[in-house]
């Protein structure tokens, strides 16, 4: 099976437990404002990769990876959903730990097809990174240029089946740092009982190099880099937002 | 025997003969508890450590140096005592009469230690400076005398650069630890009997060992006599652990004093004082504060130690280093782990007094040892960014569990093994050598010798290989014969006395050499097969730039393709190495280490075939080169992992950086209070490790 990549990352520390060797998967079909990545949006980048190679340079050095395991980010990793059926369910013979970093974007409840793989691949996902970008569907599309339905649905569709699941939000001032949204976004993520971790990022603006040499417009010109108290604060928010929900 | 401060001890071999790793064997408690029991620093040391703080700005205002003897030759017993204050003071002695004063040492070279005082502002007593010219000569005098022409011009050239014969060759560890435990007048006699049970026919080298006995000897009396001027009578064991860390510390200090040695390591010495203190503490001699006090005293007194050097030496090294190298921890042969209380006291002084680059505290770090200690390190380290890691699982296979670090990664014995400390080939220059038939690309002289040169347009792999390996043979062999003179008359004129005092009788030696711009050699060759580098010569026809025409692949990638030129290159110049005769049965070994004279290197040579510009740095040591690593530090790190550590076994360095983020996530900010909110009370329901951060509040 053969995958397309944007890169690999042999050092991943900061997707997923341990150290992790972090696969960068190309193309997303969002186009989230503050995305850093957007050499990945292409369905046509990167290059291509085979399910043993990957596993292979996984393998070589493995010793690094005791503690860690596979991550595959993007890009939107699920757009190529055999592919990673495939990688995962070799590396879950391995004893891999395995994790997808994902928006959740494609997930598609009413399509068969689609949820019999979803939940063949879930079967040898150790653990999910889910993105929520906005609770707000109105303001998901403002940010994203997506509906946010679908995700939602999926963070439920993760509880059903009980896959350990983080979630992932970044805060962008004047997008994501409003109290009450955020006490939003907690209630939300209340209602999920399998939430192990919450990771809230701070907005960072260096990307914005990359949409130069590319040649697109980098929409959030002039919005300031969030500090990470102030992400830290957003949490807290969001913390607050579930408790007072579970009462 | 029945010593006072033996009483307790488990008995060994170590009663019979001189032998610390017996006594430790025996003695010492491994500890696997966490840092919970370290103190903070007494008044005393806070007091003691702002004196020095205050010295030390005194230092850097007077441009370095805050004073230096011009008139006193150092000896072991050269200086009346010097304090910082007695009063106070839990460990003392200093290398002159004042604190940071630093000492004259000719014997290396009376011109260098001219010029270490010219350059800092000071003039050299003029009686002195004719004495070390007409009467007595000096190391640097003797190699001069007996280096060839060529030799000459690989020096000036810097084919081989760095080479110790103008100064302390350095390296060389003392087994401090035996003034403890036998005290000073058992050391003698073993060093009489030695003497006494020599062979009768005088071969040169029986007059040599015979005469050097004898300097062993007298060096003891003085370190003696050094101690009793402090007060301290260390003719027996000492009975606690102040003692044991003022008689080892003595037995450093006598060393420091009759040598300015490239690296003048300690090393291993915590798991000693371990046992000392344990005991202490049992007969309730000592409070924890004591000894911590007593080690935070004696760490303070490491740092203060300083040489006379002079501005090329410190641009070499980057800096004023003494490698004070401390190896702590590492794992014993019998599977035990060597982590005791003192290891994390030794590393608390990084708390306790604050971060410093010496003395180097070095972890000789295994997967198997304990748990606490692994975070403990992790937090100093984050903490402070000052201590070194090396791998104890690779070096304890050949050197077993009583060895330790000379400078920053040389490995050996505790006094069972020394080293001829043999600076670097700098093999980039040695390709460019190869292309141009031997004629220095930089100063267009004819260095090498005159094999024919490449002449093609294009360079062509085969081709390249074939000259370089034919030039490395050659370098080896000038290499190796230079550092046979070095080591030669460093033995004859500025011999470390008390250091091989501190040695047994059968000590096996080292011959160092060492390997620069090896990831320069390695791209060049990969540029040259997979690539096609162009050949850009002067009016004289000298190669002096090259012109990359495609991509290659780059070490640091973890790709085999350039990874196995770089693992050839260590193998075969080590091949050519092991070919030449080595002084005094030495056993040959290089390093690739230049953790901090690739700047100095890389100035000196022309470009190179990987696209490397004229005079731009070396990597450091084995390091990829700058930004050429593109696929994270796992495969970063895999290619260095591939270097073959037999062929170099003097030491692989691979110098590291990362910014905190990098490094992960703050567990409290990630998955701190989560729980609480899920109504699963303890955590129980994620994975183990996700929680291991939480707080207390986050268990309401």
């Amino acid at each position: 099976m053969i995958g397309r990549i944007h890169s690999s990352e042999s050092f991943g520390t900061v997707d997923g437990p341990g150290i992790r060797y972090v696969l960068f998967m190309q193309g997303c079909p969002m186009r989230c404002l503050y995305c850093h990545n957007p050499d990945t949006w292409s369905l046509q980048g990167g290059r291509e990769v085979s399910v043993d190679e990957v596993l292979a340079e996984y393998k070589k050095n493995q010793a690094f990876y005791k503690n860690g395991g596979i991550t595959v980010t993007g890009g939107e990793p699920l757009l190529q959903i055999d592919f990673l059926i495939e990688l995962f369910k070799k590396a879950k013979n391995m004893d891999i730990h395995t994790c997808i970093d994902t928006s959740g974007v494609t997930f598609d409840p009413h399509d068969a097809e689609h949820m019999k793989s979803i939940d063949e691949l879930l079967s040898y996902t150790d653990l999910v990174m889910l993105d929520i970008k906005h609770v707000d569907a109105e303001k998901h599309k403002e940010l994203t240029g997506r509906d946010n339905g679908n995700i939602l649905a999926f963070a439920r569709h993760l509880e059903t089946r009980g896959v350990p699941v983080w979630i992932r939000h970044v805060v962008v001032a004047g997008y994501t740092d409003d109290t009450d949204y955020l006490h939003k976004l907690g209630a939300f993520i209340a209602t999920l009982s399998n939430v192990k971790a919450l990771d809230v990022l701070p907005y960072h603006n260096m990307g914005e190099s990359k949409y130069r040499e590319m040649g697109i417009k980098y929409r959030l010109e002039g919005t300031p880099s969030l500090s990470n108290s102030k992400a830290a604060e957003a949490r807290r928010t969001i913390l607050e937002g579930m408790r007072t929900a579970k009462k | 025997m029945n010593y006072e401060g033996w009483r307790g001890f488990e008995s060994g071999t170590w009663v019979k003969e001189i032998n610390v790793r017996s006594f430790i064997k025996h003695n010492f408690t491994p500890y696997d508890g966490d840092d919970s029991f370290l103190v903070g620093p007494t008044k005393a040391t806070e007091e003691l450590w702002n004196q020095v703080l205050e010295l030390s700005r005194q230092e850097r205002e007077a441009g370095g140096v805050l004073d230096m003897d011009t008139k006193v030759i150092s000896t072991i017993t050269s200086h009346a005592p010097g304090y910082l204050n007695k009063e106070k003071e839990k460990i003392v002695g200093l290398q002159t009469d004042k604190p940071l004063k630093r000492a004259l040492m000719p014997y290396g070279g009376i011109r260098m230690a001219e010029k270490a005082c010219a350059d800092n502002g000071y003039t050299i007593d003029p009686d002195i400076k004719e004495f070390f010219t007409k009467y007595r000569k000096t190391h640097n005098a003797g190699v001069f005398d007996a280096y060839t022409p060529e030799m000459r011009a690989c020096r000036s050239s810097h084919i081989i650069t760095g080479l110790p014969d103008a100064y302390g060759r350095g390296r060389i560890i003392g087994d401090y630890r035996r003034v403890a435990l036998y005290g000073v007048d058992r050391l003698i006699e073993d060093k009489m009997e030695q003497k006494e049970t020599t062979r009768s026919t005088m071969y040169t080298e029986i007059i040599r060992d015979r005469e050097e006995l004898s300097e062993q000897i007298r060096a003891l009396g003085e370190l003696k006599e050094m101690a009793a001027s402090y007060g301290f009578d260390i003719s027996r064991p000492a009975i606690d652990t102040k003692e044991a860390i003022q008689w080892l510390y003595f037995g450093y200090l006598a060393a420091a004093k009759e040598q300015n040695g490239a690296a003048m390591s300690l090393g291993r010495t915590s798991t000693f004082i371990d046992i000392y203190a344990e005991r202490d503490l049992k007969e309730g001699r000592y409070t924890e504060e004591e000894l911590q006090e007593m080690v935070d005293h004696f760490i303070m007194k490491l740092r203060l130690i300083k040489f006379a050097r002079t501005p090329e030496y410190n641009a070499l090294f980057s800096g004023d280093p003494q490698w004070v190298t401390e190896s702590i921890a590492g794992v014993a042969v019998d599977g035990r782990h060597m982590v005791t209380k003192m290891s994390y006291r030794y590393l608390h002084t990084l708390q306790n007094l604050g971060a410093a680059p010496e003395p180097n505290l070095t972890v000789l770090w295994s997967t198997r040892l304990p748990e606490n200690f692994k975070r403990f390190c992790a937090k100093i380290s984050i903490e402070t960014s000052s201590v070194q890691y090396e791998n104890d699982d690779l070096m304890r296979f050949h050197h077993g569990d009583d060895y330790a670090i000379a400078c920053c990664v040389s490995s050996m014995v505790v006094g069972k093994e020394m080293q001829f400390f043999g600076a670097r080939a700098n093999l980039a220059k040695c390709l460019l050598y190869a292309i141009n038939g031997g004629i220095d690309e930089v100063s267009g002289k004819q260095v090498g010798p005159s094999y024919r040169p490449i002449t093609s347009e294009y360079l062509d792999y085969d081709e390249v290989m074939q000259k370089y390996d034919d030039m490395m043979q050659w370098l080896a062999g000038v290499y190796v014969n230079t550092l046979n003179i070095i080591h030669y008359m460093h033995d004859k004129y500025c011999y470390e006395k008390i250091q091989m005092a501190l040695h047994d009788r059968h000590v096996t030696r080292w011959f160092a050499t060492g390997i620069a711009g090896l990831s320069v050699v390695a791209d060049s060759l990969s540029a040259i097969k997979y690539a096609k580098v162009k050949v850009i010569r002067n009016e004289a026809g000298v190669a002096v730039d090259y012109k990359v025409e495609g991509d290659f692949p780059k070490y640091g990638n973890d790709d085999d393709r350039v990874d196995t030129i770089a693992y050839d290159i260590v193998h075969r110049f080590m091949g050519h190495i092991r070919k030449n005769h080595t002084y005094r049965e030495s056993i040959p070994t290089t390093s690739i280490l230049t953790i901090t004279s690739n700047v100095v290197y890389g100035k000196n040579t022309g470009a190179t075939p990987d696209g490397r510009k004229k005079g731009e740095a070396f990597a450091p040591g084995a390091n990829p080169m700058h930004r050429r690593d593109t696929h994270g530090a796992v495969a970063s790190l895999a290619s260095v992992a591939k270097l073959p550590f037999r062929d170099a076994q003097d030491g692989i360095s691979n110098t590291f950086s990362i910014i905190p983020g990098a490094l992960g996530k703050d567990d409290q900010v990630f998955v701190g209070d989560i729980d609480v909110c899920l109504d699963c009370g303890n955590g129980a329901c994620g994975t183990p490790t996700l929680f291991e951060g939480l707080d207390d509040n986050a268990k309401e």
